[in-house]
């Protein structure tokens, strides 16, 4: 079913690169065991800001996986015949997401053995059970549209029906994760930085900016390593979809920063406040300048018709850039600090918090490269 | 008897299904808890805590170290780990809406103290994915430190700070431990409990015995002629963060 054989099968470089990998996750474990350990000390967390990178990360990924939504749905639903060779790789960017958001989940707990009384106390009146919906059932429908749709084309047959029905129900499911993310924080009602109705939108337009944005650099780089290519036209068109929900993306954030600082409510610019304001000895602002600099110098090269395909791929690493900043660092820990009795924390993640985290990349990049490994062995074995 | 394989797998298709209807079953049969005080409720523990006579004696803390003993509060050095029951903040900010900006220094540097406001409406047990935290039908917000899974969401859901969290072991830090009420473990949530434990054997809270200033004036809510409810007829007084609609169990007379 899941066609591991095809990835047991692969040159000295990918071996490596696997092994690579390998290490960084090794010493990811060994940071967490400490942490299991120690408890959550030995991150930069603490009563004020108490959560951080961990959460952050697991945000900025559910919008990655919510992304793929972006190929599917023009495949699936507009007969779009260009993506015909990037769905899959899609799909397959969603799956590892996914599983990279549990696991950023599972470290941030901290009695990780209890996980399960969410299972056996469902509480549906708290975001996170809902949550937990909808990420697992994104998860499974994922695994069974892409393992399916490879599985016939090995075997050079025609999807079975219930097929399309799944991935037209994967559309809607995949925008419901990425809004009960959303207001997993919005509905706080004591945290005045998430408590806006433009934060699920907002959640969106960046997702379906930096997931397009990964999904590019990664068919870009299949096509230097590997003879597979997705096709000019369906890059072209992701290219397309990343650039207006980048310009929508940066428009909800002024739309947001214009009532926040018109209306000037002292709860509401304090958080604008400190991630932005220079010069105030919060580590955070200048990294949020970059994020700021780097979506209007991306916006500039994908609006600017000499640039946009030559300059395609350093548009990619700014947009991806610009939002994991602002979106797996900044929009967490600006709502912590200032806390609600006006204390600043100055939270840094800590060495183990980024191995870690650098950890759950690893998984990451690990399962991307097995499931893309299948799908090239596959589609080779069926082109010959 | 024979089963064949399929009738094994239909049978055990069908008894996982049962497993896991369960607890929907259960929690559809459960009466929906109402939000905010019903009129009817018969007690809704709470509290009035006159910041006049506290001033006299400002930061004198006998109730901060009395609940301290009580419940094992760790002692933590690292000011990002502590862990905080009730606790003391300047005035100022406790209530920065409350501020006109020419009160004296004197009253906006006195120390209040705080403590969880057992909510009506109460955002942590909302959240909790778990119902580790929830509210009794006396006001009273409970945890359960064994069911807790250290998600951290109330932490983030609670507007008054009032939650903390066990980022090391707080064994350690306890200069004496009291074997009659438990420790508790890292990575769990915990809080005021309005001294539960105490109530149940007929005793006020420990911060209110040990004040000795009779700056806490704790009783019934719903009953008109408790102490606390006389202290709100004669005097003003008011709640952190009202607007939110959290409904706040805890009042401040200034």
């Amino acid at each position: 079913m899941l066609m591991l054989d095809k990835a047991l099968k692969g040159s000295r470089r990918y071996w490596m690169w696997l092994l690579c990998l390998f290490c960084i996750i090794a010493a990811g474990l060994c940071f967490y065991l400490r942490q299991l350990d120690q408890g959550l000390g030995i991150t930069g967390l603490g009563r004020d800001v108490s959560w951080g990178l961990y959460i952050a990360q697991f945000t900025f990924f559910v919008g990655v996986a919510a992304s793929a939504v972006m190929v599917v749905l023009p495949y699936y639903l507009h007969r779009e015949k260009q993506f015909a060779r990037i769905t899959i790789l899609g799909e397959f960017l969603a799956i590892a997401s996914v599983i990279m958001c549990i696991l950023f989940i599972f470290v941030d707990l901290g009695q990780p053995a209890r996980v399960l009384n969410i299972i056996l106390y469902p509480s549906p009146r708290s975001l996170m059970f809902w949550d937990m919906l909808s990420l697992s059932g994104y998860l499974l429908l994922n695994a069974i549209i892409a393992f399916v749709t490879l599985r016939v084309e090995r075997e050079e047959a025609a999807a079975p029906r219930w097929i399309k029905p799944l991935a037209i129900l994967s559309i809607p499911w995949a925008i419901s994760i990425h809004t009960v993310t959303a207001f997993l924080y919005s509905g706080l009602a004591g945290r005045s930085f998430w408590l806006t109705a433009i934060l699920a939108p907002r959640f969106l337009a960046s997702a379906f900016s930096s997931g397009p944005a990964l999904l590019i650099l990664l068919c870009l780089a299949l096509r230097k390593l590997s003879a597979y290519d997705v096709g000019k036209d369906a890059i072209r068109k992701l290219a397309i979809i990343m650039t207006y929900a980048m310009a929508i993306n940066v428009f909800f954030v002024l739309v947001e920063v214009f009532t926040v600082f018109y209306a000037a409510i002292p709860e509401h610019t304090m958080h604008f406040e400190y991630l932005y304001l220079l010069g105030g000895g919060h580590n955070l602002a200048p990294w949020m300048w970059v994020s700021a600099v780097f979506a209007v110098a991306a916006l500039v090269i994908l609006f600017t018709p000499a640039w946009r395909r030559t300059q395609l791929p350093l548009a990619c690493i700014l947009v991806f850039i610009s939002l994991w900043l602002e979106k797996g660092l900044g929009l967490i820990v600006g709502g912590f600090e200032p806390s609600p009795l006006g204390a600043i924390a100055h939270y840094a993640p800590t060495l183990p918090e980024w191995t870690i985290v650098a950890g759950i990349w690893a998984v990451g990049a690990f399962l991307i490269t097995v499931f893309y490994k299948i799908v090239l062995s596959v589609r080779e074995e069926v082109d010959s | 008897m024979k089963i064949t394989r399929k009738d094994f797998l239909r049978l055990s298709g069908l008894s996982l299904l049962a497993a896991g209807c369960k607890p929907a079953v259960r929690s559809a049969n459960q009466p929906a808890s109402g939000t905010g005080a019903a009129p009817t409720q018969l007690t809704r523990w709470g509290m009035v805590i006159d910041l006049r006579k506290c001033r006299e004696k400002d930061g004198c803390n006998a109730c901060v170290h009395a609940c301290n003993a009580a419940h094992n509060v760790p002692q933590i050095a690292n000011r990002a780990h502590e862990v905080k029951w009730l606790w003391t903040e300047p005035y100022a900010t406790v209530f920065p809406s409350a501020q006109t900006g020419y009160a004296p220094q004197t009253v906006t540097e006195t120390m209040v103290p705080l403590l969880c406001n057992h909510c009506a409406d109460p955002p942590c047990t909302r959240v909790c994915p778990t119902q580790a935290t929830w509210k009794r039908d006396d006001g009273i917000v409970m945890m359960d430190w064994h069911r807790c899974i250290g998600c951290r969401y109330c932490v983030a859901a609670c507007p008054y700070g009032s939650r903390s969290f066990n980022f090391e072991d707080p064994r350690p830090s306890i200069a004496s431990i009291n074997p009659d009420f438990p420790t508790r473990t890292k990575g769990v949530v915990e809080k005021c409990n309005f001294c539960e434990e105490r109530l149940t054997r007929g005793l006020k809270p420990a911060c209110v015995d040990a004040c000795p200033q009779h700056v806490f004036a704790f009783g019934n809510l719903a009953d008109p002629d408790s102490e606390p409810r006389q202290l709100l007829r004669d005097r003003f007084a008011v709640q952190r963060e009202p607007e939110l609609g959290t409904g706040p169990s805890v009042f401040y007379l200034v």
